[in-house]
């Protein structure tokens, strides 16, 4: 009796024990706000993807809009199971989405735009990674919301989930 | 490109292997017999799948050789301006990697088991072989299903993203895999004693056995805590030498478990008794070093890591390791009846088995309270949404006065006899070290005045311990083993103790030109100078130290920036000598001007090293005799 008992015990401990370690799982917070925003503005200028011309990040920022940059590459997989919500948040007339294609061949870039759509209202080249580390890229994919001030406020590592892009929504309608 | 397919395919033919050996042992378990011929055919078959799977990590080392870009672990991890060194390790140095790493110990150990255990009982081979089975099977299919180190990429790029170069370091090569050897090998001894309750197998030979492996485990286990102790030293650029990180928690866990189960076999070897406790030992440590591998793993303790962060396989390790947890419970609880516990009551409070059982106790003292600073903090978080963080002060009010009594039990325990000792002989030099060593204690104390009663008294135990072990080692060459691995132990108390007191710490911001007074010490910041590296840029900076006596010493701590990833390390400039380290290292300051400046004096630092290395020689020198 007293043995069922310690076995039922134990069962039941274990059994907590999963439970909480699986749902910290799911809690794993991917983006990191509090150490990106004491980081000075973001300032770069790139060549556009199309019309190959050098554009000066500072003149796409406008103050009306949430502004996004979103770092992909076309050989990069993540990249494409995020891009439906990147379509998603590029039909939304109050974000203005900024690309930068890393690390990429500029016809690889192209053919991925073509087979899935360009939610992008600019795309930058980052042809040797450099732009990419120097606003804090740890890799790709990854998603950053810039404020008025041109500093990122926001940081997701990883690709978009269905989670983050309702909260980049929620904070596109606030911003109106 | 080619080896990309080798390796791949030789993990699915490896894979199969293991299911085929899983059935066929439980198949000739339950048919109960074993001859000669099927012998021959399961110890083919694990060499084969040794085989396969060193085949597949060789070819994950060749393509990191080649900077073959079109996998992906080694475009996440490698980069071609990397040196050859650090693309060989680099194999290891990433999740993907370094679980093929795994996969290899746990063939090779099998394998091994296999070899070495003829003289035991065919039923309980064949069982202990069907549990290795099924942990290796786990991992086979972890491998594959989440972290395929053969995923390829196209297009192919042409460049690779590089190693952190903070694991661009000597120990950190070494690190992971002598911890893995550790860990591994618990998964033996998980395997063994599931596999001998069930068989009722618990001969003096079993234990014997068995206490090969547990002796192996334990020195990989110690020797690659060491290593990371000294990795985080030489690389991290804080001057110290354990943090109480997760990470490095999650390392001593199963390490106290492991410690508890040295001492408790061979009350088991020589009594017969404790059969219980030593396979709730068993589990218990192989259970940690798989909750260990979780925990970092998973991405919960290092959630900045990286991007490939992936939940998925935290999933996948968090089940297999409680249906592994659940499994073994359930065998304990319905197989337990099978001990035959003859003299359990049996323990005389003055005997060697008695101080043994309080070791134990420490041991799981220890272990809980680890585990409590460990876990915790994720439970509450998941419960509550609350962050703490536990720090050195939790772990340190808890551990350090409990060394106390430790550290004096130890000094006397293991010279108790079996059974039954008696208490009428007080030898005249044990109370002239115990006097001794109120007296140096009591000399530190007065020296240092302001520091409190505690750490005094810890200084007394562990100087009582360090004369009474030397004195032991000087006397005779029996049971050299213990009494190396006692001694290291007291030293490496001492130098912990003597390290905290000493040492001495400036730091303060510099420009060149700039001259700061420091405990009777002038340093001057003479100037800096870049250079350029294999695969980083440097700024190496010429600071002098100037003492009362005009003595000079010179020091030239460096900033490294490297290129890929573009990340800045700081390189210590370490003098090493035998009573004390100087560390010195430097940072970037926003105002280019200056810098920041720290100057340290580690006192004992060395010793703490070759304290470990002692203990570990002692664990070494116990497993060859054993051997013999």
């Amino acid at each position: 009796m007293k043995k069922k008992f310690v076995l039922v015990l134990l069962l039941i401990f274990f059994s907590i024990t999963f439970i909480i370690l699986y749902s910290s799982l799911h809690k794993v917070e991917i983006y990191i706000p509090e150490k990106i925003t004491n980081k000075s503005t973001i300032k770069f200028s790139a060549k556009d993807l199309f019309s190959n011309k050098e554009i000066d990040f500072n003149s796409l920022v406008k103050n009306d809009k949430l502004t996004i940059i979103n770092i992909w590459a076309s050989w990069c997989q993540p990249c494409r199971d995020e891009h439906p919500f990147l379509m998603k948040l590029g039909d939304d007339k109050n974000i203005n989405l900024i690309g930068i294609s890393y690390k990429d061949n500029i016809k690889n870039s192209k053919k991925f735009l073509n087979d899935f759509g360009n939610p992008f209202s600019n795309i930058l080249i980052d042809k040797n990674g450099l732009i990419s580390i120097n606003i804090g890229a740890y890799g790709v994919p990854e998603t950053y919301i810039i404020n008025a001030d041109k500093k990122i406020f926001k940081k997701y590592i990883g690709p978009l989930k269905e989670k983050n892009y309702l909260e980049i929504m929620s904070l596109s309608n606030e911003n109106n | 490109m080619i080896f990309n397919h080798i390796g791949y395919y030789s993990l699915v033919f490896g894979f199969f292997i293991s299911l085929y050996l899983l059935f066929f042992s439980m198949f000739l378990y339950l048919k109960g017999k074993l001859n000669n011929q099927l012998n021959l055919n399961i110890y083919y078959f694990s060499s084969l799948q040794l085989f396969l799977v060193i085949l597949s990590f060789i070819s994950l080392i060749i393509s990191f050789i080649l900077s073959d870009f079109s996998n992906e672990t080694v475009y996440y991890n490698s980069h071609t301006t990397k040196p050859l060194f650090y693309k060989i390790a680099g194999t290891w140095g990433n999740h993907e990697g370094s679980l093929l790493l795994w996969l290899l110990v746990l063939t090779l150990f099998i394998f091994i088991f296999i070899l070495k255990s003829n003289n035991q009982p065919k039923l309980y081979r064949l069982l202990s072989i069907f549990f290795q089975q099924i942990i290796i099977t786990g991992f086979f299919l972890f491998l594959l299903i989440t972290s395929n180190p053969f995923n390829y990429l196209f297009p192919i790029p042409i460049e690779g993203l590089g190693l952190n170069p903070i694991l661009q370091d000597p120990a950190l090569v070494i690190h992971p895999p002598i911890l893995y050897l550790g860990y591994v090998g618990s998964s033996i001894i998980f395997s063994s004693s599931l596999a001998a309750l069930i068989e009722n197998n618990f001969s003096k030979i079993w234990a014997k056995h068995i206490k090969n492996w547990v002796f192996v485990s334990w020195i990989f286990l110690t020797l690659g805590i060491l290593l990371g102790s000294i990795w985080a030293y030489y690389e991290l650029g804080w001057g110290g030498f354990w943090f109480w990180d997760p990470v490095e928690n999650v390392s001593l866990m199963p390490w106290f478990s492991l410690t508890a189960l040295l001492h408790t076999i061979s009350v088991l070897e020589k009594r017969q008794l404790l059969k219980s406790w030593t396979i709730i030992l068993s589990i218990s440590t192989f259970s940690l070093s798989m909750s260990g591998t979780f925990l970092v793993r998973s991405g919960i303790l290092n959630s900045v890591h990286t991007f490939a962060n992936d939940p998925e396989r935290g999933v996948f390790i968090l089940t297999f390791l409680f249906i592994l947890i659940f499994l073994a419970v359930f065998i304990f609880f319905f197989f337990s009846k099978n001990i035959v516990n003859l003299n359990e009551k049996n323990f005389y409070w003055l005997s060697k088995d008695s101080s043994i059982i309080i070791n134990n106790w420490f041991m799981m003292y220890f272990l809980s309270v680890v585990l409590i600073g460990t876990i915790y903090p994720i439970f509450l978080e998941v419960i509550t949404s609350d962050k703490i963080s536990i720090g050195p002060p939790f772990f340190n009010k808890l551990i350090v006065p409990f060394l106390i009594p430790f550290l004096l039990i130890m000094s006397f325990g293991p010279k108790l006899k079996w059974i039954k000792d008696r208490f009428n002989k007080l030898e005249l030099d044990k109370i002239f070290f115990f006097v001794i060593s109120i007296l140096i204690s009591v000399l530190i104390y007065e020296k240092l005045g302001q520091k409190n009663l505690l750490i005094t008294i810890l200084i007394f135990a562990s100087i009582y311990l360090f004369l009474i072990s030397l004195i032991e080692l000087i006397k005779s060459r029996n049971n050299l083993s213990q009494k190396l691995s006692h001694f290291g132990f007291s030293l490496l108390i001492l130098s912990i103790l003597f390290n905290g007191l000493f040492s001495k710490e400036f730091s303060s911001n510099m420009k060149i030109g700039d001259q700061i007074e420091f405990d009777n010490k002038l340093i001057k910041f003479k100037n800096v100078e870049s250079k350029k590296g294999s695969n980083y840029n440097s700024i190496i900076a010429s600071f002098v130290i100037e003492d009362e006596n005009k003595r000079i010493s010179k020091f030239f701590p460096e900033i490294r920036i490297y290129n890929q990833p573009n990340i800045m390390t700081s390189e210590a400039d370490i003098k090493t000598s035998i009573f004390q380290d100087k560390f010195f290292v430097i940072n970037f300051l926003k105002n280019e001007n200056y810098f920041n400046v720290r100057y340290q004096v580690k006192s004992f630092m060395i010793w703490i090293w070759i304290s470990t290395l002692l203990i570990v020689l002692g664990g070494l020198i116990g497993l060859v005799r054993k051997i013999k």
